[in-house]
């Protein structure tokens, strides 16, 4: 039942100019950076033998474009998350789910699952784009494992925030504002510290996502993103089973 | 009618709903209200905007929690057994849950899977619901492409693509032209054969044309409830308002159609209330063309919803002046 719903929410996503664009646009700007990267790297290729411990191909071409790309998908996930519920309330179609027999839980898991398969599409593109470097090199799969794993964990974060945010409302624009708002609280949370030891740098979700692009899976990170996951997946299946209690 | 009305009393009760109400806040907006119904039987919710039916009818297909009271589908708890409760319900809510941006086979294939039809069952269940709601040349168009009276078809289709025992039906001829109203009415009638409907509606002749019984919702309470043979006694049994050219004298025409009661209500216009199973039309249609006096009208005079209105709630003037209490 689950995939059912995700099945259509998919195939509603891409029914509308949104999700291409979304995603053409996403395409073209990480090409971009990675194209410049790869120059970058045959420029200073014929130095970096002479340095020991140089960063090799992975780390100057292929790492910044995971950096970049958690940027610009903090900005458009916001895009793609905000029609989940708050489009099915304004248009009165959430009664066809409503009065369908499924839960509440399969619902949302439904929704979420089909924000994690658009999701998981842009991560392979830029898999494949760091791929294509074996046509010409040698990669650093270590690396490239983790920086994948790192921002596959961040967007489906942003996705289950952003799914929260939309059963809030039933105003498709305000919970894109609201969901970015949030993003960006949770991204730069940090910033108001110096301090490397305050808690809010155990928020922030730069902090933990920068441990993957330095090539480290560690546990607290993968449990930060899990609970971050959980709970407002959670809270969403909540939120939607107050709507039949209170409406 | 009596044959129709003792195969329903023996036939298994498919929704039983006991003091359901509803508060929003400190707002009542269903009162206490408790129904039940039998396969083969076809009720009308009848009651002007407001009333209270739309809220009735989310509690009756899982939409709304009610404040207090329960519902149960074929003996299922709707509270303790949600989904087993809610597979054996079609509804078609006010504004029909269409995506638009599917085809109507895409569409009417997700409602059969979110209702539990199995896969290798789901092509005929498509070609049925189709056939049955007009749609068979509609498949590969797009929902949103389609006229007000097509997407309400595809509504109704997709309410029953999973055989259900109890369909629900929020104002289903809203915004149709007649053809369409007449269509739809009669996929209702044909409906209700072999299951159970429910269908709201403030239009009287409605209730009339389709309902076996229908329950009048004033203010979120149940101010009427019988058989649609009860309804048009209510209405006014056997009163008949007539139009004379040449009216005589008001006693001559008593005296015509006695024993009745005659009341003018215009130069040339009377209403007629005979006593009890008396019906003067023969004699009153003898007596007009015997004595010349130019019959040009003559029909049953029913009172028309806003007189029901006011007649069953105005015979209860306490009970008003509660609900009033109460919503305020």
């Amino acid at each position: 039942m689950i995939f059912t719903i995700a099945g259509k929410e998919l195939r509603s996503m891409f029914a509308s100019p949104l999700a291409w664009a979304v995603l053409g646009f996403l395409q073209l700007v990480f090409a971009w950076i990675f194209l410049s990267r790869v120059d970058y790297f045959l420029t200073i290729q014929g130095q970096l033998g002479r340095v020991p411990n140089a960063p090799g191909l992975t780390e100057i071409a292929v790492v910044p474009v995971f950096g970049i790309a958690s940027i610009v998908l903090l900005m458009s996930v916001p895009l793609l998350t905000m029609r989940l519920i708050a489009e099915e309330r304004r248009n009165q179609t959430i009664a066809l789910l409503m009065s369908a027999p499924v839960s509440m839980t399969e619902i949302v898991l439904g929704k979420f699952v089909a924000m994690i398969g658009f999701l998981a599409l842009v991560n392979g593109l830029i898999l494949l784009m760091a791929l294509s470097l074996l046509a010409g090199g040698k990669l650093d799969f270590g690396l490239l494992a983790a920086n994948v794993i790192g921002l596959m964990l961040l967007t489906a974060s942003f996705a289950a925030i952003g799914l929260f945010v939309s059963c809030l409302t039933s105003h498709p624009v305000v919970a894109a504002v609201l969901t970015l708002a949030v993003f960006l609280g949770l991204w730069i949370v940090n910033i108001a510290t110096s301090d490397p030891q305050s808690p809010l740098n155990l928020v922030s979700l730069l902090k933990h996502f920068e441990s993957f692009m330095n090539g480290a899976v560690a546990v607290t990170d993968l449990v930060y993103f899990a609970l971050l996951i959980v709970a407002f997946v959670v809270l969403s299946i909540r939120r939607l089973d107050a709507d039949r209690l209170r409406a | 009618m009596v044959e129709s009305m003792t195969t329903t009393a023996s036939s298994e009760v498919t929704l039983s709903a006991i003091s359901l109400s509803r508060y929003y806040g400190p707002n009542c907006a269903v009162r206490d209200i408790s129904l039940e119904l039998r396969r083969g039987e076809v009720l009308g919710l009848l009651g002007p905007n407001g009333a209270g039916k739309t809220t009735t009818m989310q509690m009756l297909t899982g939409n709304l929690a009610p404040t207090s009271g329960a519902v149960a589908v074929c003996g299922i708890d709707l509270i303790d057994r949600p989904t087993a409760a809610k597979a054996r319900i079609g509804y078609l809510p006010e504004v029909p849950p269409l995506y638009k941006e599917l085809r109507v086979d895409e569409y009417l294939r997700l409602a059969g899977r979110l209702h539990k039809v199995r896969k290798p069952a789901l092509d005929e269940a498509l070609a049925r619901v189709k056939q049955r709601c007009g749609l068979p040349d509609m498949g590969q168009r797009l929902i949103g492409s389609l006229s007000k009276g097509y997407q309400q078809r595809v509504g109704v289709a997709q309410s029953i693509i999973h055989d259900p025992d109890v369909i629900i039906l929020d104002e289903p001829t809203v915004g149709l032209d007649p053809n369409q109203i007449r269509e739809i009415r009669a996929l209702i009638r044909a409906l209700g054969n072999d299951r159970s409907v429910i269908l709201s509606t403030h239009i009287l002749p409605e209730v009339e044309a389709i309902c076996d019984r229908v329950q009048i919702l004033h203010r979120g309470e149940v101010v009427f409830s019988d058989t649609i043979a009860g309804l048009k006694q209510f209405r006014g049994g056997q009163a008949l308002l007539v139009g004379l050219r040449q009216p005589p004298a008001i006693d001559d025409l008593a005296r015509a159609v006695s024993p009745a009661k005659v009341e003018q209500t215009g130069a040339t216009q009377f209403r007629l209330t005979p006593e009890q199973d008396h019906d003067p039309t023969d004699t009153l249609v003898r007596a007009a063309v015997e004595r010349n006096w130019g019959l040009y009208q003559l029909q049953p005079a029913l009172a028309s919803l806003e007189q029901v209105f006011v007649h069953l709630t105005q015979s209860d003037e306490q009970e008003q002046a509660a609900i009033e209490g109460a919503v305020s």
